[in-house]
């Protein structure tokens, strides 16, 4: 595997690939030394044009216990503020002997850019709304962990569906895999299309999550909305949110997600984040083991994953 | 070697560890993935037999410490699994086939990570030769001197040389 752009890049057995290599370094994780040599004197450099804590810190804390170097570029304190072009920023990296770029950027399609900038790996860390592949992987893995596969099980993915990357990434991967997922957003929050999308579609949340294996819930990205798309965030959490009330509706093992950072109170309730179905810390916890397997497989193995 | 022969050296290897330490206590085994794990049963039964004593197994996979990283496709077999603490321990390292050494190498520095044994001593079934490291056994089922591309395969009905060219 040369870049990790997209999910599907990786196909279902990539996938299956990457989800095997994450079980040997959940155990690296969980050790007193949580450390590998296997990436000695590999550098990884992550360049975030947008903010992140967990995404950033959850990479570079990978890149750290596989014994690789990290090297950090931030927009507020590079030379962006200056106006240098993603381009030249890129080559400027790339000429200091970089093994690997982890990108975030605002627009959609900007890792591709990357890639065709420079030799090195590129690893999609969120683009826009497209795509946030890593996002995708660790909560396989997490509901692997939980539920063993996730053939047959019925996902729902509630919420900002349109703004979310996360959302497209998951679609993906969820129904690569084999299981049901069902989008549930008020219309306005909805892409325009669906067209080609492996999904059912609800209106109604109560509905749904009686009959949910898993419910995922997106983040309301109120920094992406510049139009008037909901009359209140009031009254989005009355309808959409998973609310105590709401909450009695699930199974006794429907696993509650969300990629972080909550709007608790808004798309989650606060007590509800703190069920023990809820593995939100356990999906951050496994994002490190899954990027450790991510950068590994392009740094290291040697071995030629997916297309 | 054939079924019967692994067997008798298994015993003798168990023997000698028995003697070597002086008992069983703070002895481990650890299997390398894969070829050495089954071996590591093995072992860990017949000194059950012999003492009465049972023995902790763990397995460990070198993938992450190996040497040639990047040079050719390596993955991890299996999950390394040694849950038990190896400070103070006698670890008794188990492999099938003692080859290069490369494999022990890496295996020494996986063992680190997992605590700082008293002592670590290696088990092999079969040592073939051309060492690359400092590295001898301290256990040995038999010595076969091989020629560096053939291939030496353990199993439970015993011991097989082939060419590689035969295997493709």
């Amino acid at each position: 595997m040369r870049h990790l752009l997209s999910i599907a890049d990786l196909g279902t057995d990539g996938i299956e690939e990457v989800l095997r290599l994450t079980e040997s370094f959940v155990e690296v994780s969980a050790r007193a030394i949580p450390r590998v040599p296997a990436l000695r004197g590999k550098t990884v450099v992550s360049l975030f044009y947008e903010d992140s804590t967990r995404t950033r810190l959850s990479f570079e804390t990978a890149a750290k216990r596989l014994t690789a170097d990290t090297m950090n570029f931030s927009v507020s304190s590079s030379s962006v503020n200056k106006g240098e072009s993603v381009r030249d920023t890129v080559t400027t990296i790339a000429a200091m002997g970089v093994d690997a770029i982890v990108v975030r950027h605002a627009s959609a399609g900007v890792p591709w850019q990357v890639a065709r900038w420079t030799d090195a790996a590129v690893i999609n860390a969120g683009d826009g709304w497209h795509e946030h592949p890593t996002q995708a992987l660790l909560d396989c893995y997490t509901i692997r962990e939980r539920r063993g596969s996730l053939g047959g099980l019925r996902v729902a993915i509630v919420g900002d569906v349109k703004h979310s990357r996360v959302a497209r990434s998951n679609v993906l991967a969820f129904s690569m895999l084999g299981a049901e997922v069902t989008l549930v957003a008020p219309p306005t929050l909805m892409p325009p299309s669906l067209a080609g999308w492996p999904v059912a579609v609800s209106h109604d949340l109560d509905e749904v999550l009686p009959k949910a294996d898993v419910v995922y819930l997106l983040r309301m990205q109120r920094e992406r909305q510049t139009e008037a798309l909901l009359p209140s965030l009031r009254e989005y959490t009355a309808l959409y949110g998973l609310t105590r009330d709401r909450a009695r509706l699930l199974g006794d093992d429907t696993l509650v997600m969300h990629p972080g950072p909550m709007n608790r109170g808004v798309e989650i309730a606060a007590e509800v984040a703190d069920l023990p179905s809820a593995v939100i810390t356990r999906q951050v916890a496994n994002g490190v083991a899954v990027r450790m397997a991510i950068l590994f497989l392009m740094l290291g193995s040697g071995g030629d994953l997916g297309a | 070697m054939d079924a019967e022969d692994l067997r008798r050296a298994i015993t003798r290897i168990a023997h000698e560890i028995v003697e070597h330490n002086q008992g069983l206590d703070d002895v481990v085994l650890v299997g390398l993935q894969t070829g050495g794990v089954p071996l590591a049963g093995r072992l860990a039964e017949t000194l059950r037999q012999i003492e009465g004593a049972d023995v902790p197994i763990g397995t460990v996979d070198v993938a992450f410490y190996r040497d040639d990283i990047g040079l050719r496709p390596v993955l991890p077999e299996a999950v390394t699994d040694i849950p038990f603490d190896l400070t103070g321990r006698a670890v008794i390292l188990v492999d099938d086939v003692l080859f290069t050494g490369r494999t022990v190498r890496a295996a020494l520095d996986a063992l680190n990570d997992y605590g700082r044994p008293h002592s670590v001593q290696l088990a092999v079934m079969i040592d073939r030769g051309h060492r690359e490291l400092p590295i001898r056994p301290d256990y040995v089922g038999k010595n076969i001197p091989t020629r560096r591309d053939e291939m030496v395969d353990v199993t439970e009905e015993g011991v097989d040389v082939g060419s590689m060219e035969k295997r493709r």
